[in-house]
């Protein structure tokens, strides 16, 4: 099958020829497949940022090709345009880019560009504001009068809105409480399975990456250091402490249970550890089988 | 010895119900009643609306209560003539790195605070030198701030703020927006002031895992105190904390959750290594059984 988003030998070069001249992205190389959901995590100034910015030619790379469904996005540089529309891209804050008079009107301006008819853009702002929970009567506010928390979900709503094959979320979920976190996060959990595209999500929330990615990238000083499976990679918790990362706590308390010779595996969550852990150890009413 | 108090804080912000206009509508502080000495650490932990960052700003009179008193120093923050005077001693760090410097070049970000207070250059110069070393950040003094990383900069905000000698620095989530080593650089720095230079320390966090590091812990819930104490003290409060919406760190909640199917683990764990120390023995007990 043709990967829905490939990197070949991806490099991007801040400054070339001047003083700061600066390599954020060197020799990258993936391929991702439709309806995968993959984490990216990597310390600031690793390149991550560099990285996603080029999956939807924000940024063109200096060599190196972006395939979109096979295709080089930068083939017919003017077309760029449509290669947005499929690629979407949720910045940090995204809340500081809100800025037409209505909820509504802001979901609606991807979809507006896109050039659909009137019905059809109603339809997919109502259903994009429904994916990430936002309440019908808000619809018709100013998004300057939303909390912090509804503003950040008008901003996904009109990324989801274009309907793109791939949603790029660079950290959705920071200066969230623990309780918003975790709505915002079922709600694209649940988009994802219901639509059945393409992840991307940027976090420094460990445990965020350990809940719901398949995969996971690793970018470390420009450099893509590992790209496996969620378990994979966060069972390699020594590699990842060497580059400033952590591996969720309850990954560390099993690792080193395991280390020290415990019959426990890495696992990558609370439920997880707990299914291990409760037949190995004394309970109450001494329940030896 | 007490540095602030606050009684009965009560604030509002501007808004009203649109049926019930009588009705405040954000009664962020319903009564906040603080008392903090001079070199503690104190957390004050809450969700998203708990009024805690409403709070912060009551400690250096950026708000003044709408009811009730907030004292720093002895000095009553309601009082305007007194407004620089607190300010001077008690300095406040902000979640976003990128607003609040204001400088181009590091060391002069630092110095503009001691300029504005009218300090001597030859003083200047030193109180910079120092705020910069203790931050550990002194090398990077030529550099621009931009070029800095979240933590980088986060800590040349602390400088500034150690550059005006205040007694006491209110940090509202200065982690928010940090990968964990930017994070773990920041905490360093916020426990290397407390413990060596003796320098009071609110931080405003939804870490826990920051939170149990400070010597007390306050938790805000819609405006009021729900509880306080010592991080063991307050997180051995897993149900509670569960309720209120707050985030327990996953070493504390496994040890709970084992606990409440039967397991004999300890009240209160706090980290990993109390975590695996506590279920060692266990597991090591039934594998013998076994």
């Amino acid at each position: 099958m043709t990967p829905i988003l490939e990197a070949q030998n991806l490099c991007y070069t801040y400054g070339t020829g001047t003083p700061f001249e600066k390599k954020a992205v060197q020799n990258v190389n993936f391929k991702i497949q439709q309806g995968e959901f993959i984490g990216v995590i990597g310390h600031t100034g690793s390149g991550k940022s560099t990285m996603i910015q080029m999956m939807n030619g924000l940024i063109r790379p200096t060599s190196g090709r972006v395939l979109l469904a096979g295709k080089d996005i930068w083939e017919e540089p003017k077309k760029i345009r449509a290669v947005r529309f499929r690629v979407g891209m949720v910045f940090q804050y995204p809340e500081d880019q809100l800025f037409e008079e209505t909820v509504m009107q802001d979901i609606s301006f991807g979809p507006r560009n896109m050039g659909l008819t009137d019905a059809e853009i109603e339809k997919r702002a109502r259903d994009a504001a429904k994916f990430v929970g936002l309440q019908d009567e808000l619809l018709d506010k100013s998004p300057f009068e939303l909390s912090g928390g509804e503003k950040r979900r008008v901003a996904i709503a009109g990324v989801i809105a274009m309907d793109p094959d791939v949603l790029v979320l660079d950290e959705p979920t920071a200066g969230l409480d623990p309780a918003g976190r975790d709505v915002l996060l079922s709600e694209i959990v649940s988009y994802h399975e219901e639509r059945g595209n393409t992840i991307m999500l940027v976090s420094h929330s460990m445990e965020d990456v350990a809940r719901v990615a398949d995969r996971v990238m690793v970018m470390n000083s420009s450099h893509l250091q590992m790209f496996d499976t969620t378990q994979a990679v966060f069972s390699q918790d020594k590699e990842l402490e060497s580059i400033g990362l952590q591996v969720p706590q309850i990954t560390k308390i099993m690792s080193i249970l395991k280390a020290d010779g415990y019959p426990v595996h890495t696992c990558l969550t609370l439920e997880e550890a707990m299914e291990q852990l409760l037949p190995l150890l004394p309970r109450k009413g001494g329940t030896s089988e | 010895m007490e540095f602030i108090r606050t009684e009965d804080v009560h604030f509002t912000y501007d808004e009203t119900h649109p049926e019930e206009p009588e009705k405040p509508l954000h009664d962020v502080l319903k009564g906040v009643t603080l008392s903090i000495d001079r070199g503690e650490f104190v957390a004050l932990l809450g969700h998203n609306g708990s009024g805690k960052s409403t709070m912060a700003k009551m400690f250096n009179a950026m708000l003044i209560p709408a009811a009730g008193k907030v004292y720093v120093d002895g000095m009553d923050t309601a009082d305007e003539s007194r407004t620089y005077d607190i300010r001077r001693q008690v300095g406040m760090v902000q979640q976003n790195p990128d607003n609040q410097l204001v400088a181009s070049i590091v060391e002069e970000d630092v110095a503009f605070g001691p300029e504005n207070l009218g300090v001597e250059p030859v003083e200047i110069r030193r109180r910079v030198d120092e705020a910069l070393k203790a931050v550990d950040m002194y090398e990077y003094r030529t550099c621009a701030p931009y070029k800095l990383s979240g933590g980088q900069k986060q800590r040349i905000a602390i400088a500034g703020i150690l550059a005006m000698q205040t007694a006491c620095i209110v940090l509202d989530e200065p982690t928010a927006m940090l990968d964990p080593r930017g994070r773990a650089e920041v905490m360093h720095t916020i426990q290397q002031l407390n413990r060596e230079k003796g320098i009071t320390i609110i931080l405003i966090t939804h870490y826990m895992d920051e939170a149990v590091q400070a010597g007390r812990v306050v938790v805000l819930d819609s405006g009021r105190i729900l509880t306080q104490g010592t991080p063991r003290e307050v997180f051995s409060q897993v149900g509670l904390l569960k309720t209120h919406k707050l985030d327990v760190p996953q070493a504390t909640d496994l040890a709970f959750r084992l606990r409440g199917a039967g397991c004999p683990m300890p009240h209160c764990v706090l980290s990993i290594d109390e975590c695996v120390s506590a279920l060692e023995p266990l597991l090591a007990q039934k594998g013998a059984e076994a």
